[in-house]
């Protein structure tokens, strides 16, 4: 928690040295992204199912605290234990409290990006408490010492012959081994040991229902559900936004989540949660962690609707490129950059700026969100609020006082032009932050407005 | 004031002017044929689909594709005496064992290839996860279009219930597709045409 911060403009720049690493990377995602638009074009009625799953969470963003007050109460009908807390340390002690209550100290846990927010591993690890990731990107991840780098695909960043390696060096498999088929049968043996021998599980929280008080939680291992129904106490955490009207709202949701996610009409396994199984304790940990104070920002709360399907993240031309743990946070990519500078905005700074506001998270978001407008937003009250460095401030104030002025603006573009044409080492060298990774145009003889103005006249 | 109450408070007070539900939540998705489509699905999701007349064929079928497996369980009591596993023992981690479980499962999705199982059918939730091989046994005339008619269908769950779409899977090694990650390795379901 305390590692120092590389700002994400550092952080790509390392991670582009190697040119064919980051084609490789980019191509990956591009792919999952052809996925997921293959299987929308699929369905007739995907566009007014996005408006639907949108009007719902909008709905539900109006109706937070009576939503979640029914989703209390039906929980505790059903025999589960609620818990609220306000912070990720006080996440983080029920989740321990609990453990020690049973005497645990050992427990499995399928993939949630809320305990990352929270640094629960790190913090339960201080407390002697041993959590195995389940999912086997996050797993891999894990072994590594490291966050997951996708909210959906954990070790996306990594080749065969990585996690071969890493499993070599962890679960003694044959050295050099790269064949996935062989590393996931690995794999599988190590934390089927785990399942059958730990007493207590974590999931995260796909959807909460009002209506029933049951929960929704979606993998295509099988981990959550070996997890949970092995375990004598099952902890559900979830966000509080992740709570939905009613049960039938699934169909919405599930329709869209998987499709958006990795192009698949469903996950493997959609596990519906109500009453624990006879003799087993369910808790759920209803977290705020900062999601009041972005429900109250209304140019930001739109990004409470995410349902993490990652489709942001695979089609956006920075993160392909740059990667997820260039961002510094747990959820990385366009949504992470809008959830970030609101839980700090001195930290994550640099997040909104790393876009291109191409517009293309946007298109794709199953609930539409309006990603690359809160993205523009958050550069304003960043600026504004003096969270961002000098150079890029100076150079958002000269931009300002450029576009604003059009007299200004048109001396200083034909300065410019003038300046690339004959003096072009002026702006292709390393001072010129856009001259990194980028050729620079060649400039034109005449702006578009002198084109207008002379075609015009003729 | 607790956590829950001052979370509820502030949200009370940051929340957004009300908005009303959208009108129109369910999609019709007309397929030509409904078992067409779903058997199409599971097939691209390598579950294989095998259709049969009745209980004595389902157990004639079952005998000759698990001839050689040992560790069998079932909740079909058709298939009790191929069954050779008693799931009776209260404990969940003695299913560990199993090689091949036949189930009940109550309706398929024809746009996802996803079929139904719950407590009602289940002595032990762990059981479709943990046996190493699964098959479902639902009746031919229970597949639905699509998630809209499946929840109607289902209307409120039991203390546990879960849609399965094939067999285990992960792709988390340089996105190669790997069947039978933690759950199970292969899925077959029978559609049962007398039930
Ligand atoms: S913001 Fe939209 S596209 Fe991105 S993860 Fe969330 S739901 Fe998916």
């Amino acid at each position: 928690m305390s590692k120092t911060i590389i700002e994400h403009s550092v952080a790509s720049e390392t991670f582009n040295k190697d040119e064919p690493y980051v084609d490789w990377h980019d191509e990956t995602l591009w792919f999952v992204r052809q996925k997921r638009d293959k299987s929308s074009k699929l369905l007739p009625e995907w566009e007014q199912l996005r408006e639907v799953a949108s009007g719902i969470k909008n709905y539900v963003l109006s109706h937070m605290d009576e939503l979640l007050i029914a989703f209390e109460q039906k929980a505790k009908e059903n025999g589960v234990r609620i818990h609220w807390a306000a912070d990720a340390a006080e996440h983080n002690e029920i989740v321990l409290g609990l453990l020690r209550q049973n005497n645990i100290d050992k427990m499995v846990k399928s993939k949630s990006m809320l305990t990352e927010e929270c640094h629960m591993n790190e913090f339960l690890s201080k407390n002697g408490i041993e959590v195995i990731d389940t999912d086997l990107g996050e797993r891999i991840v894990q072994l590594r010492n490291e966050p997951p780098s996708h909210i959906v695909l954990p070790a996306i960043h990594l080749k065969k012959k990585d996690i071969g390696d890493l499993f070599h060096e962890h679960l003694g498999t044959e050295a050099g081994a790269t064949d996935p088929q062989y590393l996931t049968e690995a794999a599988r043996q190590h934390l089927r040991d785990k399942f059958l021998t730990r007493r207590a599980a974590l999931t995260g929280v796909n959807f909460a229902i009002a209506e029933t008080g049951g929960f929704v939680v979606s993998t295509n291992e099988g981990n959550a559900d070996m997890g949970a129904h092995l375990a004598d106490i099952h902890i559900a955490s979830m966000g509080f936004e992740k709570i939905i009207p009613t049960q039938k709202d699934l169909a919405v949701f599930l329709r869209l989540l998987a499709r958006s996610a990795t192009g698949q009409p469903i996950t493997t396994y959609s596990s519906h949660f109500k009453r624990p199984r006879a003799g087993q304790e369910m808790h759920i940990i209803i977290v705020d962690n900062g999601r009041t104070t972005q429900l109250g920002r209304a140019d930001f709360r739109n990004s409470l609707k995410c349902i993490r399907c990652g489709a942001c993240m695979n089609t956006c031309p920075v993160y392909r490129r740059s990667g997820g743990h260039s961002y510094h946070n747990a959820v990385a990519g366009p949504i992470g950059s809008i959830l970030a500078p609101n839980l700090d905005m001195t930290k994550n700074a640099d997040l909104p700026f790393a876009s291109t506001l191409c517009g293309s998270c946007s298109n794709v978001c199953p609930v539409k969100i309006d990603i690359h407008d809160q993205l523009y937003k958050w550069r304003q009250v960043l600026v504004k609020g003096g969270h961002v460095p000098q150079a890029k401030e100076i150079g958002i104030k000269a931009m300002s006082v450029v576009l604003s002025q059009p007299r200004f603006y048109q001396w200083s573009g034909r300065l410019g032009r003038s300046l690339m044409r004959t003096v072009p080492f002026v702006v292709n060298n390393g001072m010129n932050p856009w001259f990194k990774q980028r050729e620079m145009p060649e400039p034109p003889k005449e702006s578009f407005r002198d084109w207008y103005i002379r075609n015009r006249k003729e | 004031m607790t956590s829950r109450d001052r979370i509820l408070q502030q949200i009370k007070l940051n929340k957004p002017a009300e908005t009303l539900l959208p009108q129109t939540t369910r999609f019709d998705s007309l397929y030509e044929n409904t078992e067409d489509k779903f058997i199409e699905t599971l097939t691209a999701i390598y579950t294989e689909v095998i259709v049969v007349k009745d209980l004595a064929e389902l157990v004639r079928k079952a005998g000759e594709l698990y001839a050689s497996v040992v560790n069998r369980a079932t909740t079909i009591p058709a298939l009790a005496d191929w069954a050779d596993f008693s799931l009776n023992d209260p404990d969940p981690h003695a299913l560990e064992l199993i090689e091949i479980a036949i189930l009940q499962a109550e309706f398929g999705v024809a746009e996802n290839g996803a079929v139904w199982i719950s407590d009602t059918h289940l002595p032990h939730r762990a059981l479709p996860f943990i046996t190493q091989n699964l098959a479902f046994v639902i009746p031919r005339n229970a597949i639905v279009n699509n998630m809209h008619d499946a929840y109607e269908r289902l209307h409120d769950t039991t203390g546990w219930g879960c849609f399965i779409s094939g067999p285990s899977k992960t792709a988390d090694i340089e996105q190669s597709l790997v069947i039978g990650a933690h759950g199970a390795r292969s899925l077959v379901i029978f559609l049962l045409e007398d039930a």
